[in-house]
């Protein structure tokens, strides 16, 4: 199994992922995860703007995925901490996320991830997170 | 937690703060239900639900969830300590996940706005089982920026019902 299947496997496996409505597109080492606009998704009806929690969680699983992307995983990772920036208010719009693992280690991973709509230079929400993962060794 | 006589009356609050999670579609598709206000503070609950899943393996219910309860929650929390209404709209929120949340377990949540001022509201959030000393799962720190009303026309949901009963006194 490749490694984008691999992701795309592991998102399948997530009924959160799945009732959130998200899904990725991998080309090559690249992956952008796409949130189309669901009603569900706002968080306020007046200015028809996306709930602040429904943008950190597909960050938190565009992280998510991105280490399953470029490690090779033997178990979900587990969110140790995160923090997100929201920057700009999300619009009733498409959503993407992209995220860049800053460090793999056997235990403890770092990862960066960034969502925007129509201008990829206009970020509306920005994740720092920490997880704890279990790198497959070769006895497994 | 002294009342002012300029806070918003409380009961005002009380009567609406389910709106500000039943009237927000994402709280209210993820089931979240406010089940308690006081000055300066405000309780909810989600109940455990198979498709909120983050682990398979071990039902663990997904961290994503508990930042959309702990985000929500903080904005009730916060307009128990508004003078007048405002907006409000997240800046950041910071989550530290101390353990998982337990497989067909409901799961509780307490906000605590803890200092405000006339442009952000800074707030304190944990999620539990049982209680706080009993099993906790996260603890959240966020800071929450309060515009002016006006630039959002009409105001939404609960904040709303919570303007018009201001204005007309009640």
């Amino acid at each position: 199994m490749s490694r984008a299947e691999q992701v795309s496997a592991f998102l399948e496996t997530l009924p959160f992922a799945a009732t959130l409505g998200m899904r990725c597109e991998i080309f090559g080492d690249e992956m952008t995860a796409v949130l189309p606009f669901q009603e569900k998704l706002i968080g306020n009806a007046a200015i028809r703007a996306l709930h602040g929690g429904a943008i950190g969680a597909f960050l938190e699983l565009t992280a998510m995925a991105q280490l399953y992307l470029v490690g090779d995983l033997a178990t979900p990772p587990k969110p140790i901490d995160l923090t997100v920036d929201y920057l700009r208010s999300g619009r009733a719009e498409t959503l993407y996320a992209r995220a860049s693992v800053r460090k793999l280690g056997s235990r403890m991973s770092s990862v960066h991830a960034e969502a925007w709509q129509t201008d990829r230079d206009k970020p509306v929400a920005a994740l720092r997170a920490q997880f704890l993962v279990e790198v497959r060794t070769e006895e497994d | 937690m002294s009342e002012t006589p300029d806070e918003i009356p409380l009961e005002t609050i009380q009567k609406y703060a389910p709106l500000m999670m039943q009237g927000v579609p994402w709280a209210n598709f993820l089931g979240f239900e406010v089940t308690g206000v006081e000055r300066g503070r405000a309780f909810a609950r989600v109940p455990w639900r198979e498709d909120l899943v983050g682990d398979p393996s071990t039902g663990v219910i997904h961290g994503g969830v508990i930042t959309s309860l702990l985000d929500n929650l903080a904005g009730v929390a916060i307009a128990t300590r508004l003078r007048k209404l405002r907006a409000m709209a997240t800046l950041d929120l910071r989550i530290d996940y101390m353990r998982p949340a337990e497989k067909g377990r409901e799961i509780l949540a307490e906000a605590e706005c803890y200092h405000i001022t006339r442009s952000v509201a800074f707030v304190h959030a944990w999620a539990y089982h049982g209680s706080r000393e009993e099993r906790i799962v996260a603890s959240a720190s966020g800071a929450f920026a309060l515009n002016d009303p006006k630039r959002w026309t009409p105001a939404s949901g609960g904040l709303s019902a919570i303007q018009n009963a201001v204005e007309s006194g009640k």
